[in-house]
């Protein structure tokens, strides 16, 4: 075989972050397109994922922000021609689009050659059955496994192989569909639902407590094969292992079982013929050598991310020299740029993986971990014990632990969590062992192994010795060492954590900076790929020069995941560009700011206060730049300015005039600008009184949070005191504020750059959705299409006033209300905001580069369009509510997407339709169900209902509806809601009419936007999630997507790269 | 760290010192210091009678996870004479350990000591190059100077005192046991292969022609000092008897056939060595563990390399070009490592 030259290959990205599919498709498209572009190929790249930096204007060579469906991709390699395409670099969504393509004979049509693993491979490891059958030819074990299009065969095979079975649906992400099951009825149950998104299910061997390993494996069309990393996951088989902390490399593992499951996947790998990267999963148990592969990833995974990050081998760029026909050998291991790419990373520490999940943000949402992915995102931690990597990465987490101790929560019922998995248990098996319990004693309520046990006991063991000692220089090291926190340490010393700070710069307990170099230090490399630990008595390098620190953006969660991450990419290659060098730190394995040829020096450590000051003190930069990363590092700023720290850009006072809810409407009084009338929040009775004042909804908010974490809209007084009491527990430091929610007024967003005070650069984006849906789950469209141009003016006029006040440099983010022409302002960020990358590429105008230029003082003089441009953009949310069982799946003031998707159109209709389809929604074919609460809300939607009706669609609808829609002359099915009274014999029920598969969208506008109550509608809602039918529930979307549809077709929609607009 | 631990210390023969903690036996020791970049195997390594005389440091900073396994010994003994480590772990998890590793350390009259910058000393040896050193228990005074153990025939204190017999077929090997590992003994009487295991000086010359094959076993230190091994292997030549050599026998081989050896400046111990098969893009991951190696210049011109190391280029395998002679500085039998070059012994017994 020889080395492959095509000319132009498509490349298929993954689109907008949901749970089970996330970031990490932007770090391994973004090395494939590096891979190709240096052989001079060209690469087409189709995603709509606009916040990647795989979607940036040097990255691909076209870029098409299209729904990544196959008719929408048929249409795009009709127009391209390229005469190759990469199927493994998006995920399980350009895999699946991928093989559509092959089936329909859309590649040979059009001569496109699959690169890489062929597909007849990808096909066998996405068959369960074929799957099993090929393993079983060479000799490997697969987990018993019956295959079942029906639920009754589903129960026989269950029969067969005996209760508890593991249930898994095949062509799925991220496990979805899977889960244990004990008995008969429960399986009935979860086949209907699983049967209605996947043809086929898989009745398995339950394999619950067996050890959870996986290899990372490559291979070259020479047949040389790999493991570039294995890791085990502490958490047995029966969790996900997205849902499992996973550490690497393996550590219960004797050479033996190492290197026999290393064989296993080599052999299955080369049957399968996988040519570029594998992930290969095994269930091992723990009282004998018998061992099961579950399943095979024929692509780029999380896991290959992970594995990535974890051992410093660019998996994703070497398997896209492979699939050019490169061999192994031909290629260097990047890192020592001497050594050979064929070879085994030789780690010298730990990393660890901690999933984050985000469940508290729906009240109803089944907190419980199990088969199926839940968490939104991970960090990884790197250190040289077991206990540093489990404190650090809980730090890392974000969630408010400051370790695995000492922190501000009590759990009484640790022996149902450790029994009964939530995201919980680490802390759980902790308090089980301060409460007195034995490594043997949980380890048979949870299957953990007994070493994991041994070293979380270790960890609480150390507590108790910091508590009762004295702090010497030894003792401090110590508890260095298990990881704590100086932060951990003053509270169990009760004092603060600067005295420690001192105390330990004084004793000289400082960490040391390691190197990742692939070979365990057997080899010089000149390596820039970094972390801290304590472990250690010499640093690998020495302080750098002229350079400054961004901060990252921590773990992918909701409200900050992928757009924050593209602006530190843009942040750091603006540093370079400017002359600096750059130091990047950030946790998040799913990044490209944490691949190590982008910045100069990378810290893959923690973003907390002690160790950014441990890095500032070690590197001596010329200053820290906080406003790239989001919420994390925004919140870091006047901390860091205590500590004299050099912040870069607006003064970390002024970002705590617009942070604090309370000070920030303070200075709106004085600057006399109009504002929701607000109180800050003192007491109950105030609070009270003040609703009473100026009527309800009230609207609840608290300060220095992010993606509105215990905002809340308060109907009455009974909700607005428990909602009170929750924004009191989540930001105890800062004050909350609550104002008057105001109904029916449009949002308008400005995202910009000031410099001194002074507006550089702007965009300005309308919702359609009215305010009250948070701005990350609200569509957003630039240009404004229906905000008066009179309103423009003022807006911009109130926003110059209030970047002066505050002394703006740097990126900003301002939110307005504007209802009947008047504006008020609701909320400010000085920092990058979410909605960057969009309005960037909206704009062709780089906003974070050019924010990261006023802050380092540049001159800005930008030319920019504002209004007149010849196309809209619309950015739509992605939501993952199929995941997160039990969730209420309605848009409300707490951001609840995980994602966002962003489409150009030449018109409004056009360009709303392509991001909600890119977003997942499709033309219904026949059958739309409406539910619509309020009376105004069905007079507002008749018209568009007339439309549909006229378009042929067959309606459904529940009763009060119904009755509204027969008295407008609206033929339409009348379904009963499961509470109805006096149902009539022959009555239909909405959930059965849902569960049959008759509605192809459902219409449901609530009466009110709360996230709280389980009514009907959330039992329609939920339905609809659960069986993966469209659902809208806002009434402007309804309205805007009802004339979509009825004036465009598919068809109509245009096949347009990014640089023809 | 356990609160009752002993401190320790590392002393390099340029007298640099590492502070630590002692594991395993309170009793100094001295020795050449080695690193090893391998992630699993420890039980493995330290009965591998090819580390006989060295101070073995893992690169890899838990050691001791999984006990002390009723398997995966090379020998019947530990032959590290010392173990460095980051943080040592008493508190072992697995079915098949037997004993800590703490515990079967003090058994054998081993010291460890841990708590030490292993990468720090890693690079340290990587740049200077392997040196001496001694662990020294409890500042306990340790004077005089340290012996090269490769200046001492190390062969001699591992190899077997009489021949052995194993297994039983028509097709028998002679080994020649320069430090056998127990590994590779399985894997010839896996293939259903009758074995004669003779010392490393044993004159076999007289009883090759009852023998289909000779094996050249791995070991430690210098070849050189193999001066009766070498000796009868020359011989062994010209009666065209196929052979193969493992590691130390690869190079015994070399210096038979009349090429040089010399000593690598920290050699190659781990289990991620990539090789290349000759003029092909056949790779194999090998498991290494080598302080010396062929000079490839002063190979002979009726033999070739056969395999080579990706990252340095160094020889790792070398081949008669008309002859059934081979042998590979890399360890086909694994264990630890990979096993991706176990084929070699199906490769040799084709020749018999």
């Amino acid at each position: 075989m020889s080395i492959l030259k095509p000319k132009k290959v498509i490349l298929l990205g993954s689109g907008g972050l949901k749970i089970g599919q996330a970031g990490e498709f932007d770090y391994s498209g973004s090395q494939a397109i590096k891979a190709l572009k240096e052989e001079g190929i060209k690469v087409v790249l189709v995603n709509p994922n606009i916040a990647t930096v795989q979607t940036d204007e040097d990255m691909a060579d076209e870029i098409y922000f299209l729904p990544l469906t196959a008719n929408i991709i048929t249409r795009v390699i009709k127009k391209e021609r390229p005469d190759a395409i990469l199927l493994s670099f998006g995920g399980q969504t350009a895999l699946n689009v991928g093989l559509e393509l092959e089936d329909k004979g859309v590649l040979k049509k059009y001569g496109v050659t699959v690169l890489g693993t062929p597909t007849s491979s990808i096909r066998i490891s996405e068959d369960r059955e074929l799957f099993a059958k090929n393993l079983e030819k060479i000799n490997v074990s697969v987990a018993e496994s019956i295959a079942i299009n029906t639920v009754q065969k589903g129960i026989r095979a269950a029969k067969k192989i005996g209760y508890p079975i593991m249930m898994r649906s095949a062509y799925a992400l991220g496990g979805e569909g899977s889960g244990v099951v004990r008995n008969e009825q429960q399986l009935e149950k979860k086949l209907n639902e699983a049967l209605s998104t996947a043809p086929q299910v898989l009745i398995e061997e339950y394999l619950g407590g067996w050890k959870e390993i996986e290899y990372e494996v490559v291979r070259d069309s020479y047949d040389n094969c790999v493991t570039v990393c294995n890791m085990e996951n502490m958490d047995p088989m029966g969790i996900h292992t997205g849902e499992s902390i996973v550490v690497a490399p393996s550590q219960t593992l004797t050479n033996r079982e190492y290197h026999m499951l290393r064989s296993v996947a080599i052999k299955t790998v080369r049957h399968l013929k996988i040519i570029g990267e594998c992930n290969i999963q095994y269930a091992l148990d723990p009282k004998s050598e018998e061992y099961r592969v579950i399943e095979v990833n024929a692509r780029l995974s999380r896991s290959s991310a992970l594995a990535s990050k974890a051992t410093g081998y660019p998996l994703a760029w070497i398997a896209a020299k492979l699939a050019l026909g490169y061999s192994l050998s031909d290629l260097k291991n990047s890192i020592t740029k001497t050594t050979s790419a064929f070879f085994e990373p030789a780690l010298d520490y730990i990393a660890l993986k901690i999933p984050r999940w985000d469940l508290k943000k729906f009240k109803d949402a089944d907190r419980t971990i199990s088969s199926e992915m839940k968490s939104v995102g991970e960090i990884m931690a790197l250190g040289r014990s077991f206990g540093e990597v489990l404190q650090k990465g809980l730090r890392m987490t974000n969630t408010g632990d400051i370790g695995l101790v000492a922190n501000d929560k009590t759990i009484k019922d640790y022996i149902d969590i450790i029994k009964n998995p939530t995201d919980q248990r680490v802390f759980a098996i902790a308090e089980a062992f301060k409460k007195g319990m034995t490594i043997d004693a949980i380890h048979n309520l949870c299957k953990i192994d007994k070493w994991f046990l041994s070293k979380i006991k270790a960890i609480v063991e150390e507590e108790e010795q910091i508590k009762n000692n004295p702090l010497t220089k030894k003792s401090l090291l110590k508890a260095k060492q298990f990881g704590f926190s100086d932060e951990q340490i003053s509270i169990l010393k009760n004092t603060t954590e600067n005295s420690i700070r001192s105390k330990r710069k004084k004793l000289n307990v400082l960490p040391v900076v390691k190197q990742i170099d692939t070979l365990a230090g057997e080899f010089p490399a000149k390596t820039n790929y970094l972390y801290m630990t304590y472990h250690g008595t010499e640093n690998d390098i020495k302080k750098g020069g002229k350079q400054l620190v961004v901060l990252g953006s921590g773990p992918y969660r909701i409200g900050s995941s992928v757009e924050f991450d593209w602006c530190c990419v843009q942040a750091v290659k603006t540093i370079k560009k400017e002359g600096y060098k750059s130091i990047m730190i950030n946790c998040n394995p799913e990044t490209v700011s944490t691949d190590y040829d982008v910045c100069d020096r990378l810290y893959f450590d923690e973003l907390s206060l002690e160790r950014v000051l441990d890095i500032y003190e070690f590197e001596h930069p010329q200053g820290v730049i906080i406003s790239m990363g989001g919420q994390i590092a925004n919140n870091l700023a006047m901390d860091l300015q205590k500590a004299n720290v050099k912040i870069l850009g607006t003064s970390p006072n002024d970002i705590d005039r617009a942070e604090n809810r309370s000070k920030f409407s303070k200075l709106l009084d004085t600057l006399n600008i109009d504002q929701p009338e607000w109180r800050e929040l003192s007491s109950l009775s105030e609070a009270k009184k003040f609703a009473h004042e100026v009527g309800y909804p009230i609207l609840i908010r608290p300060s220095y949070v992010l993606s509105g974490a215990a905002m809340n809209v308060a109907f009455d007084e009974v909700h607005l005191e428990s909602y009170l009491q929750q924004a009191a527990e989540i930001s105890k430091k800062h004050p909350a504020v609550i104002s008057k929610f105001v109904e029916g007024a449009r949002e308008i967003e400005f995202d910009g750059v000031a410099q001194n005070g002074e507006l550089k650069v702007y965009a300005m984006t309308e919702h359609i959705e009215n305010a009250g849906v948070h701005s990350g789950d609200a569509h957003a469209v630039f240009p404004p299409q229906k905000t008066y141009i009179e309103t423009i003016r003022r807006t911009k006029k109130r926003l110059q006033e209030v970047l002066k006040a505050l002394n703006i440099t740097g990126p900003f983010n301002i939110q307005f209300l504007a209802k009947n022409n008047q504006i008020k302002i609701i909320e400010l960020n000085l920092r990058a905001s979410r909605s960057f990358p969009f309005v960037s590429k909206s704009t062709k105008i780089n906003f974070a580069a050019i924010a990261t230029q006023a802050i380092l003082g540049k001159d800005i003089n930008v030319d920019f369009k504002r209004f007149d441009l010849n196309y809209v953009t619309v950015k739509a949310p992605q939501f993952s509510f199929s995941r997160i069982k039990g969730a209420d799946p309605i848009l409300y003031v707490e951001m609840g997407s995980t994602g966002e998707v962003a489409t150009f159109g030449d018109g409004y209709q056009e360009a709303v339709l392509k991001s909600m389809m890119a977003a997942g929604y499709s033309i219904p074919k026949k059958s739309i169900l409406l539910s619509i609460g309020k009376d105004i809300d069905k007079t507002k939607m008749l018209p568009f209902i007339n439309k549909l009706f006229k378009k042929g669609y067959k309606l459904y609808a529940t009763e009060g509806t119904s009755d509204y829609l027969s008295k407008n002359d609206k033929k339409n099915i009348k379904l009963y809601k499961v509470s109805a009274k006096n149902k009539p014999t022959n009555a239909q029920n909405v959930l059965d009419c849902i569960n049959s598969g008759k509605i192809d969208l459902i219409i449901n506008i609530p009466r009110k936007y709360s996230r709280r109550e389980l009514t009907d509608g959330y039992y329609i809602r939920r339905t609809a999630v659960d069986y993966q039918i469209p659902l809208i529930s806002n009434l402007q979307i309804a309205k805007i997507f009802s004339n979509a549809i009825c004036n465009l077709t598919e068809d109509d929609l245009t096949i347009k790269a990014w640089s023809e607009y | 760290m356990k609160e009752d631990s002993t401190p320790a210390k590392l002393i390099l023969e340029d007298e640099t010192v590492y502070n630590g903690f002692s594991f395993g036996s309170e009793t100094n020791t001295d020795g050449e210091v080695v690193f090893n970049t391998g992630m699993v195997g420890y039980t493995e390594s330290m009965t591998d009678p090819s580390y006989r005389g060295q101070i073995l440091v893992y690169t890899y900073p838990l050691i001791g996870s999984y006990g002390v396994t009723d398997h995966g010994w090379e020998s019947s003994e530990l032959q590290i004479r010392g173990v460095v480590a980051a943080n040592y772990q008493p508190d072992y998890s697995h079915w098949h350990a037997v004993k800590s590793l703490g515990d079967w350390l003090i058994e054998n009259d081993i010291p460890g000591i841990h708590g030490i910058d292993t990468r720090a000393l890693t690079k340290k040896l990587r740049t200077h190059g392997v040196m001496l050193g001694k662990i020294s228990i409890n500042n306990q005074n340790q004077s005089g100077k340290i012996t090269d153990p490769n200046k001492t025939n190390l062969v001699n204190e591992v190899s077997v005192k009489k021949p052995i017999w194993y297994g039983k077929s028509k097709k028998q090997i002679l080994l020649v046991d320069c430090g056998v590992k127990t590994s590779i003994i399985d894997d010839f009487i896996k293939r259903g292969i009758k074995i004669k295991r003779v010392p490393w000086n044993y004159n076999y010359l007289k009883e090759l022609n009852e023998f289909d094959g000779l094996f050249l076993s791995n070991g430690p230190g210098d070849p050189k000092m193999c001066k009766d091994t070498i000796k009868f292997t020359t011989e062994a030549f010209k009666s065209g008897i196929p052979q193969f050599g493992i590691c130390l026998g690869s190079q015994i081989q070399a210096l038979a056939a009349g090429a040089n050896t010399y000593k690598l400046k920290y050699g190659h111990r781990g289990q991620n060595q990539p090789c290349i098969l000759a003029n092909s893009k056949k790779c194999i991951l090998t498991s290494q563990n080598h302080g010396y190696a062929v000079k490839e210049s002063t190979i002979p011109s009726q033999w070739q390399v056969n395999y080579r190391n990706l990252n340095d280029n160094s020889v790792e395998g070398i081949k008669h070009k008309s002859k059934p002679f081979f042998s590979v500085q890399f360890h086909p039998e694994a264990n630890p490592g990979p096993t991706d070059a176990n084929f070699l012994f199906d490769e040799f017994i084709k020749t018999l």
